[in-house]
């Protein structure tokens, strides 16, 4: 009884503690040089595609934003992170609407529900080129529920649909829940970091990855910029 | 983080150590090809104690590790990484072994193969491709290289084969299985990739790649003659399995979570009226419909479409909440 009263009291010492010295890692993912012109897509082939975009789409391989930011850049801790098997136990949802991929890079953990959902009027086929993982491939018409997958592997994995040859997007697959993703403005937070050394890394499908190491040591906010060389072709 | 830096130098060091070992031995090969082709370099390869179970045949790879240099190594390479010397010139190219995907399966999409569906396609071969028919060997002979095949990916050594999707009995053909088929093969969008007329001419068609990026075409079922086969099979059981768990490393999906299982047989029986030159059961019967495929209609509509359940084994443990 007595054991489990200091147990408890240690635990909620540790627990309190290391949510009390969070630090944080913040930043700003950029580019130098000139990135490759989007193409736009011609979805003349699908027209219920077609009409939900009032202007063309581009590609989303490369996408920037104002001041050279770039966007769609997967930043996460590969390395110091203690969360390696927390499964978060909510889904992540990816979902096919006006035959593109919503997001277009979805991160999960490991191990996490994957939550594939169709919202067009005609069936598309996700095609998840797992190399790592294992490769599947399913039709999905309109109207039928989601499709509920999980990898039990970290991987970047390219996602594709044969019948829209324009659709590719990614799945992060990492062994950590410290992730986010580049947004307008190219920034990016992992906030929630215990004191301790960390290795993160900024992935961009063209453009590869880079990586920085860093030391929290309490509440602060450190901040790391990411600046990629644009490859233009 | 400064402590990694020695570490990284002595793995650097290391790399390019066995960087340089592996490419003599790759500029070495050929000059022992010419000589003696069923002796290669020895692959740095660990032979696992590898089994399969075909009935009451157990094969073991070590006993087909001299069958599998002499035969199957020209193509699929001694790491069976599909780098044999005659790679280069086939198309499709032969099954790079390393991934462990594969296009035959008798068991749902993503999921290993079952040694029956892997020994079944060594004795069938591949029609339309250089995979040869292997029906000269023993069927011990058989089962030993369905065994070696497994060395060469890791996943033989963690995964189970998938379960074998179950295939209810054939129901008869008949002019209204033909017609709810041929409105399956619609709506499912089949035409999409393997055209209108089955001839594989769909708007997709054109830019279809498989996983390794090379070019594709769909199946084109005009071409089925009486004694054609597909590259799975030749039965309409093979067929059915064929849409059901999809072709794997290729854009040809799997259709297991949205067919029903006699709905399925529809879409077999208007499939095989897309092999206009083939004689059976369902090109008679749609002559003796004078060549008409009527409209589907319904007779007990259903209150609304309701798909198979997802395979337990797909569904996430904390998916549950
Ligand atoms: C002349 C070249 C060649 C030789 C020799 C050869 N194969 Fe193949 N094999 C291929 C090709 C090409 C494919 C892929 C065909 C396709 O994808 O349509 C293939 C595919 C396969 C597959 C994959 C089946 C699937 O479901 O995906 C297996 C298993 C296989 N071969 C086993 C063997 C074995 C065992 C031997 C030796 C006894 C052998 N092959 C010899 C060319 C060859
Ligand atoms: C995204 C494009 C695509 C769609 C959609 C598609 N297929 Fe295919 N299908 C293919 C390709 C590509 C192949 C050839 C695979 C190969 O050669 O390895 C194929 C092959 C086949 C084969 C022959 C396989 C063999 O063993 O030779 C059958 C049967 C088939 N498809 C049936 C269907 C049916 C039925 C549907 C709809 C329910 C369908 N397909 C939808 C692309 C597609």
């Amino acid at each position: 009884m007595r054991t489990k009263n200091i147990l408890l009291t240690l635990l909620t010492l540790l627990v309190c503690s290391s949510l009390m010295f969070a630090g944080t890692i913040s930043g700003k993912v950029t580019y130098t040089g000139t990135p490759a012109k989007q193409k736009p897509i011609d979805m003349g082939k699908e027209p219920s595609c077609a009409k939900q975009h009032a202007t063309p789409v581009t590609n989303e391989t490369v996408v920037t934003g104002p001041s050279n930011s770039l966007e769609n850049v997967v930043v996460y801790v590969s390395s110091g992170a203690s969360d390696d098997g927390q499964v978060p136990s909510q889904a992540v949802t990816y979902e096919q609407k006006g035959c593109q991929y919503l997001p277009h890079i979805l991160p999960m953990h490991v191990n996490q529900e994957l939550k594939i959902v169709n919202a067009d009027q005609t069936s598309h086929n996700i095609h998840p080129l797992a190399k790592v993982n294992r490769e599947w491939n399913k039709s999905q018409p309109p109207g039928t529920p989601p499709i509920s997958e999980k990898y039990d592997k970290p991987e970047f994995i390219s996602v594709k649909c044969n019948v829209h040859p324009w659709m590719h997007g990614y799945f992060a697959v990492l062994n950590t829940n410290h992730y986010d993703v580049s947004k307008g403005g190219g920034d990016f937070k992992l906030p929630n970091l215990p004191p301790g050394k960390y290795t993160i890394t900024a992935w961009h499908e063209d453009y590869g990855t880079q990586t920085a190491d860093i030391t929290i040591t309490g509440t602060e906010t450190k901040e790391q910029n990411f600046t990629f060389k644009a490859k233009a072709y | 983080m400064n402590s990694l830096k020695p570490m990284r130098f002595i793995g650097a060091i290391f790399f390019t150590a066995i960087l340089g070992m592996v490419l003599a031995v790759g500029f070495a090969a050929p000059a022992f090809a010419q000589d003696a082709p069923d002796v290669g370099p020895t692959p740095p390869l660990v032979l696992k104690p590898m089994e399969s179970h075909i009935g009451n045949i157990t094969g073991h790879a070590a006993a087909a590790k001299s069958d599998y240099r002499r035969y199957c190594a020209g193509c699929h390479g001694d790491l069976g990484d599909a780098n044999g010397e005659n790679a280069v010139w086939l198309d499709p190219k032969p099954r790079d072994f390393t991934s462990a995907t594969f296009k035959c399966r008798s068991t749902l999409t993503g999921t290993l193969p079952t040694d029956e569906d892997l020994y079944n396609t060594i004795q069938r071969g591949i029609t339309n491709s250089n995979m040869p028919i292997w029906n000269t060997f023993t069927r011990q002979q058989r089962a030993d290289l369905v065994a070696y095949i497994k060395i060469f990916s890791p996943r033989w050594d963690k995964e189970k084969a998938g379960d074998p999707i179950k295939v209810p009995a054939e129901p008869p053909v008949t002019i209204d299985s033909i017609a709810h088929g041929k409105l399956l093969f619609t709506k499912l969008e089949c035409w999409k990739c393997h055209g209108p007329a089955g001839k594989g001419d769909g708007p997709s068609s054109g830019t279809l790649t498989d996983s390794k990026d090379n070019p594709i075409r769909p199946y084109n079922f005009a071409l089925g003659k009486d004694d054609s086969r597909f590259k799975c099979g030749s039965t309409n059981q093979d067929i059915y399995k064929i849409f059901m768990t999809g072709v794997d490393g290729t854009p040809m999906p799997s259709f297991a979570d949205v067919i029903q299982p006699n709905d399925a047989w529809d879409l077999v029986h208007f499939l095989r009226t897309l092999q206009i030159n083939r004689h059976g059961k369902e090109n008679e019967i749609l002559s003796a419909a004078h060549g008409v495929i009527p409209p589907y209609v319904d007779k007990n509509p259903a209150p609304a479409a309701a798909p198979a359940p997802a395979p337990a084994d797909n569904k996430s443990p904390g998916g549950g909440q």
